[in-house]
């Protein structure tokens, strides 16, 4: 087990309450509360998977997601997207732009341990 | 020496040629075999512009004034290069509604008006006089002048004997005309014989003055180098040479060269050679450079002839509109005198067949045989005779009056300046012919009205000062006006004394016409036949040439008497002929008693309206069709089923505008839809995400709690805080969105009552104070003392205080922040301010913050945020209550909500 996830999202109660439960799962975690710092620190630090929220501020999270699909250095990066417009075309467009997975809000919080889990797992092995 | 009787023998002689030519070319033309059919012979035919106020009145104008005489050449060649497009369209619209003459035309144009009709030709008539006596007076000086051979006489001995010898040419010229013209009566009122013997004279004229110039230039003189080196010796002829000699002003040269260009086009003759006997329309594009060419050939030795004359003659012992026939007599070359003098002779009796030929016509269409109409004055079998009685009476009186007012008058103008008084009254049909072929919307009572007021102008300020120059009224008149008004001077209308007489008639008699053609048409509405005609005329290119206009006959009446009331005006074998020609072109063979259908009374009006023009024709067809004995009432009736016909197909036209408009405001409806339905998913979409994020927190937080067990109290305690928070939250947006949604879509009560804005103001207060004191803020309150009484929904009021001193508290920072309410009465309005010293907002948010789910970005961390409903909700509330309100704000200075409400008694 063990890796480092970066959590991303505007809503300072959603990124509290992903903090915990990624925490406890055992990761690493970092935060970010909007699309430019975490643009940044996912260069910095290069962390195994981002939990990317869609609708934030000066950066969208499909901004974000297209930026680090289009460096190569960050090719091992996991996304998954985090949104509260679960509409299937949002859906399809955060796909098409290279995330993992695709999460609406409210989301279960044991399902999304289990996402986390199997894709960090998969690309370890 | 020339004798009288040889003279006249040569003269007579001469006369009898161009008759001979005139019947070789009727015959040819009988045989089908025309000799006038080719651009040379049309063109020669227009030149008929050159009269003998060209052959001898340039060379005077040249002695007097140098280039002076140029405007009136000058304006024909700039006329002739729109005939391609003006003229040939005039030529198309003639020949399509055979037009006869000038007076027809516009008759025509203006609803087939017998009104409009007569009053052109009654323009045109009193307009010819002058320049008929000017001729007159042309050849009685030339033929006096020869006869004192080889005594070169000057002006003032020989006056007394030519104002008889003009009777004679005038009565002489009277029978050559009626012998030329008046043969019969054709259907198109073309005279291929004429035209012939027209354009014979205008090649004589030219080759007699270029003989006579090249005689003075290379006989006379050595050369041309020799007469102008001679010429620049004597200072008042080298004066000529420069335009400084240009009398008058530029105005004056404008006004000459417009005069020349409207006659050239305009003078019934003109329009007579110009149009009535155009051949083929393909002419037209030759003539317009061939004539040109004609006129600059026939005024190159003006000049020369003219210095030569001023060289030769000591100064005015001769008239210099005599110096072509004077010349030759200097040196005894009598026989090129007298070529001159058959020059000269071609120029008048030219210019006076045709003029008078096509006055007649005039005459007797549209005026004579309407009046006989309406009289009730046509009852003979046979008309022919009589239509050919009244022509030939009108010629004769045409130039009788021409010689009445070369006796009253003749004296009183120079030769150039009578010919300029016709061109002015020429210049008065010019107008509703040009406005009338292009502007559909030129009325009959526009024509009428400015036909009318252009002609009295003119009259008044040309032709009867020249009453009171000649001595027949009294010498006051000019000086000092009607009735001794000086604004009615005559040379000076309303105190215009800027132009010499001419250009100040062109002037004034232009602006009238117009003026009045255009502003009455306005005005005035055009009736059925009005609107048909104008629409043939203006339209005329888009019709085929064989146009039918849109009336529907009531045919009554048997194919054979169509053909009778033809052949009474026409003859017999003449009608005959013609229906043969339309069973030909119909091929359908016509049977006597059979019912006349529509197409053939109109073929047979249009044949008639070739004899006796449009107006007469269809006055005459009208009832003999409807079967009374001369009913106009009868053809207004059939006029009122076209206009009906034309009314319905206008209310149709009507009503498929009214329906593309429809269409047009269902499409933008459907678009407004659609953009409606756009903004509501856009909301949808919005209140989803704004629902969602609490209910993340809250799913989030309370799993948290349920699947750990071992968390300590502390922080299971800040968890469950959240949880609380986050439903509080969740809450007052499912209520703002429910506000909202039931005010926008109007099914809120409000329960209006009168308040003192100020006690609602307090409650707000009172519901924010624990608010205010936990943020730490300092909230100031600045009320008036008084009363601000106002009609509202009070709850709904105080919901706004709340909401703007809610968002002034997140905007202040803690400890430091500044909150003031103020209210106050002003101009009618109830003031509420709520102001902070707060982080302000930017100028490009302010208006935005009231849209909603617009959010400020860049909120501080750790503030709550709005739901982005609750300035969108104040404005509503505030609009319902008939009021506005808005935000003045500076970044990092802070913000001042605003709203205004009208005071009782006031909204």
């Amino acid at each position: 087990m063990g890796g480092e996830i970066l959590v991303v999202d505007d809503e300072p109660n959603i990124v509290l309450s992903l903090e915990f439960l990624m925490k406890k799962a055992g990761y690493n975690v970092t935060t970010a509360n909007n699309g430019v710092d975490a643009l940044s620190t996912i260069k910095q630090l290069r962390p195994d998977l981002v939990l990317l929220d869609v609708m934030m501020p000066r950066m969208d999270g499909y901004e974000v997601c297209q930026a680090v699909r289009g460096d190569p250095e960050l090719s091992s990066v996991r996304i998954i997207m985090l949104t509260a417009r679960g509409r299937d075309v949002e859906r399809d467009k955060g796909m098409a732009l290279g995330a993992d997975d695709y999460v609406t809000k409210p989301f279960a919080t044991q399902e999304l341990v289990e996402k986390v889990k199997s894709l960090l797992d998969h690309s370890s092995s | 020496m020339l004798s009288g009787w040889l003279m006249l023998l040569i003269a007579f002689a001469y006369l009898g040629l161009l008759f001979a030519i005139a019947f070789y070319a009727d015959m040819r033309s009988d045989a089908g075999r025309s000799i006038i059919s080719n651009p040379y012979i049309y063109t020669l035919s227009i030149a008929v512009y050159c009269t003998a106020w060209t052959f001898y009145g340039s060379v005077g104008r040249a002695a007097g004034s140098g280039v002076g005489f140029l405007p009136i050449y000058l304006g024909p060649t700039l006329m002739a290069c729109l005939w391609w497009f003006v003229l040939r369209k005039i030529v198309r619209i003639s020949k399509v509604h055979r037009i006869t003459s000038i007076a027809d035309f516009i008759g025509s144009r203006y609803g087939k008006s017998a009104l409009v009709g007569g009053v052109v030709t009654v323009i045109a008539v009193v307009g010819i006089m002058p320049y008929i006596s000017l001729q007159l007076k042309a050849i009685a000086v030339s033929s006096n002048v020869l006869l004192t051979y080889p005594q070169i006489a000057d002006n003032a001995a020989t006056r007394a004997i030519y104002a008889d010898t003009a009777l004679y040419v005038a009565l002489a010229l009277a029978a050559f005309t009626i012998l030329f013209g008046t043969r019969h009566i054709d259907t198109t009122e073309r005279h291929e014989g004429m035209v012939a013997a027209i354009a014979f004279e205008s090649l004589i004229k030219l080759i007699a003055f270029l003989t006579v110039g090249l005689f003075v230039v290379f006989v006379l003189f050595s050369g041309p180098g020799d007469l102008f080196a001679k010429a620049a010796t004597v200072p008042e002829v080298a004066l000529l040479f420069s335009f400084d000699a240009m009398p008058g002003s530029y105005a004056s040269w404008l006004s000459l060269t417009f005069l020349a260009m409207m006659a050239i086009m305009f003078l019934p003759r003109q329009f007579q050679v110009l149009v009535v006997e155009n051949v083929n329309e393909a002419h037209i594009r030759k003539a317009s450079w061939l004539f040109p060419l004609y006129l600059l050939l026939i005024n190159l030795f003006v000049l020369p002839i003219a210095i030569a004359g001023l060289i030769l003659f000591p100064q005015g012992t001769i008239d210099p509109d005599t110096f072509v026939l004077t010349l030759p007599m200097t040196e005894s070359a009598e026989f090129l005198a007298l070529f001159a003098f058959i020059g000269g002779l071609s120029a008048a009796t030219g210019m006076v067949i045709v003029a008078t030929i096509a006055i007649s016509t005039m005459v007797c269409n549209d005026l004579v045989i309407p009046f006989l109409l309406r009289m009730r004055l046509l009852h003979r079998e046979d008309m022919s005779g009589l239509l050919l009685a009244i022509r030939r009476g009108a010629i004769i009186a045409i130039l009788l009056l021409g010689y009445l007012y070369f006796q009253l008058i003749g004296e009183s103008y120079a030769l150039v300046t009578i010919g300029l008084v016709s061109f002015a009254a020429a210049a008065q049909f010019a107008p509703p012919i040009l406005i009338g072929i292009y502007w559909k919307g030129a009325s009959r009572a526009g024509a009428v009205a400015g036909l009318l007021g252009g002609f009295l102008v003119w009259a008044y300020t040309l032709v009867i000062p020249g009453f009171a120059l000649s001595g027949w009224l009294p010498q006051t008149f000019l000086e000092e006006g009607l009735f001794g008004w000086s604004w009615l001077r005559p040379y000076q209308l309303l105190g215009l004394d800027l132009f010499d007489p001419i250009t100040h008639a062109v002037f004034w008699s232009m602006l009238v016409n117009v003026g009045l053609l255009v502003g009455v048409s306005l005005f005035a509405n055009q009736s059925a036949i009005e609107r048909i005609q104008a629409t043939l005329f203006v339209d005329v290119f888009r019709q085929g040439s064989q146009t039918r206009d849109s009336r529907i006959w009531e045919s009554t009446s048997s194919v054979a008497e169509i053909r009778e009331i033809l052949a009474r005006f026409i003859g017999v074998e003449q009608a005959a002929k013609a229906f043969e020609e339309f069973a030909l072109a119909e091929g359908q063979s016509l049977n006597d008693e059979a019912p006349a259908e529509s197409g053939l009374v109109e073929y047979a009006e249009r044949q008639l309206a070739g004899a006796i023009g449009a107006a007469s024709a269809r006055v005459m067809m009208g009832t003999v069709v409807k079967g009374e004995e001369l009913s106009i009432e009868g053809v207004m009736k059939i006029l009122d089923e076209t206009s009906q016909v034309l009314e319905y197909s206008r209310q149709l036209e009507q009503k498929s505008q009214e329906l593309e408009a429809a269409t047009g405001k269902l499409k933008a409806a459907n678009e407004r839809l659609k953009e409606l339905d756009r903004l509501k998913d856009d909301f949808v979409s919005t209140v989803s995400h704004e629902l969602r994020t609490p209910l993340t927190s809250i799913r989030a937080f309370s799993e948290i709690l349920r699947d750990s067990p071992e968390m300590p109290a502390t922080q299971r305690q800040e968890f469950l805080d959240i949880i609380v928070k986050e439903n509080e939250r969740l809450t007052r947006l499912i209520n703002e969105v429910l506000d909202l949604a039931k005010i926008e879509s109007d099914s809120v009560e409000w329960e209006m009552q009168s308040t003192d804005l100020r006690e609602a103001i307090e409650e707000a207060l009172v519901a924010t104070q624990q608010l205010v004191a936990e943020s730490g803020t300092a909230l100031h309150k600045d009320m008036t003392n008084q009363a601000v009484q106002v009609t509202v929904d009070k709850d709904r009021l105080i919901q706004v205080v709340i909401n703007l001193i809610s968002n002034a508290v997140k905007f202040c920072d803690g400890e430091r922040g500044r909150i003031r309410v103020r209210v106050y009465a002003r101009n009618g309005m109830a003031n509420v301010e709520v102001s902070d010293n707060g982080c302000g907002i930017a100028a490009g948010e302010q208006e935005r913050i009231f849209e909603k789910f617009h959010q400020v970005s860049d909120v501080q961390e750790g503030k709550p945020r709005g739901s982005g409903l609750g300035l969108p909700i104040c404005r509503k509330i505030v609009e319902h209550h008939a009021g506005r309100i808005w935000v003045e704000s500076e970044l990092e200075k802070g913000s001042i909500f605003k709203f205004v409400l009208p005071l009782e008694g006031q909204a």
